[in-house]
Parts: C-alpha cells; structure tokens; sequence
C-alpha cells in the first residue's frame, strides 16, 4: 500500500504515493486509521507530495479521517496537494474543515 | 459538430480498471495536444464516471463498463461511458453535490458535481433495471500555434 506512516510526539504523518481512487481509497483508510487509533496524535498530516492525481473517492478518505481526528479530539492537515487536487478539494468544500499547507510552491 | 476520430472500449467493471479507463481515455484525447489542466480535468471527470459504474451501477455484481470516446471538429473531446447495471430511479436527486446512497463507504456524493464542474457539458440518461448513459464533453485549448 503506497502510504509511508511516520509517528512524532502528538503527530502523525501519512506520506501518500501514486493516484487516490477508489481502487485504493480503502486501504490506505485501514492502514491510517489503525496507526492513529493506535498513537491517538494531536494532528494527521495528509502529505499529497507524491501523489499524482486523486478524484472525489480521495475526498472521502480525507473527510473520513478528519471525523475520525474530531473523535479523538485532534485535528486534520492537508500538505501540498498538487493544482489538480486542490482543484478537487476545492469543489468539496474540505478547504473549509482541514488546514491546506504548500511547503514548496507547487506549479504542476 | 463532426466527428474527426473515435475510439471506444469495453472493460470488467473491476475497481483496479479505474486507472486504466481514465488513463486510456487521457491518451485518446492527448491527439489533441491540450493543455495540461484540461488533460487533468478530463482524466477526473472519467475516473468518476467509471467509479460511479463500479460502486453503483454494478454494485453487487460485475459487468461491463463502455467507453466512447470522440474527437470533435473545433478541437472539443465527447466522452460517453455506458453502463447495463442498476439504472438512477432519481437522476436528479443523485446529481445532488454530496448526495450519495452509500455513506457507509466513505463516498462523498460528489461524482456529478466534479463531471460537471470539469467538464463543459454533463448530460445523465438512465433506466431503472437497464442502465445508464453519462455523456460530457470540452472544448479543447490546444497548444498548436
């Protein structure tokens, strides 16, 4: 499963690889959500770096975990989406309900 | 408008053919040497329509996914992906942003609303019990000249 989980004090980071469809959507859901129910962190960071296209079944998984994080009392950030994913999200409104960080300006 | 090209496919309705069908369909339309944005709206607005045959149409069977694709005289892309499966009692309702008849797996009810947001044109034809017919289409901006 393309998803590199690294655990920090209070935070996780969920480094997702290749296309978020709904092919894959479920098990990098299984995958996320049993090392944060484990490590119960403070933040999920969603790292979109490597991920070269993701259609709404990606909303999903993000919206699924950011209820998941609400749960526990903790909250969801979404690191650098590519334009065609915050494009995506965009229409979702998830924008709205998770933080949106570029750590490099990302022009493709 | 008149037809230049056309190519069309047929595949399992399996959840690991998502990837190719919007790939494929990327490849066709890339004859047309569009601009990167346009490549990528397409190659989403295709991954929903084959995921909605997948997760809804076919949901607890397996069939047969269509996609007709066409190139258009004035540089536009028509995309028809066909099903047989269940057919959309309530085409409106389910073209409702976030409406979605299956929570319980994380779907976020937004199918319709991407194809319609990405594409030009979104037209949804369906039967109960026979299937169902999503056309789109865009103008191209092309990169020529």
């Amino acid at each position: 499963m393309p998803v590199k989980l690294i655990n920090e004090e209070n935070r996780t980071t969920a480094m997702l690889s290749g296309e978020i469809d709904h092919h894959n959507a479920k098990g990098l859901r299984l995958e996320i959500d049993f090392t944060v129910r484990e490590e119960q962190p403070k933040e999920l960071i969603l790292d979109f770096s490597d991920v070269g296209f993701m259609d709404s079944s990606g909303i999903g998984l993000v919206m699924g975990r950011y209820k998941l994080m609400k749960e526990i009392g903790g909250k969801v950030t979404v690191r650098n989406p590519s334009v065609q994913i915050k494009k995506v999200m965009k229409i979702s409104g998830i924008d709205r309900l998770a933080s949106i960080q570029n750590s490099q300006e990302n022009k493709k | 408008m008149k037809t230049l090209n056309e190519m069309k496919i047929s595949f399992k309705s399996k959840s690991e053919n998502e990837g190719f069908g919007r790939t494929a369909v990327c490849a066709f339309a890339a004859l047309l040497d569009p601009q990167i944005e346009d490549i990528a709206d397409i190659r989403t607005a295709v991954s929903e329509a084959v995921t909605n045959c997948i997760v809804h149409a076919y949901r607890e069977t397996e069939g047969v996914i269509e996609i007709t694709a066409r190139i258009l005289e004035g540089n536009e892309i028509y995309i028809r992906v066909k099903d047989r499966g269940c057919g959309i009692p309530d085409i409106s309702r389910a073209m409702e942003p976030l409406f979605t008849t299956a929570p319980c797996e994380e779907r976020a009810g937004l199918g319709f609303a991407v194809m319609e947001s990405f594409m030009d044109n979104l037209k949804v034809k369906s039967t109960v019990g026979k299937g169902t017919v999503v056309t789109m289409r865009k103008k191209l901006g092309g990169n020529n000249e």
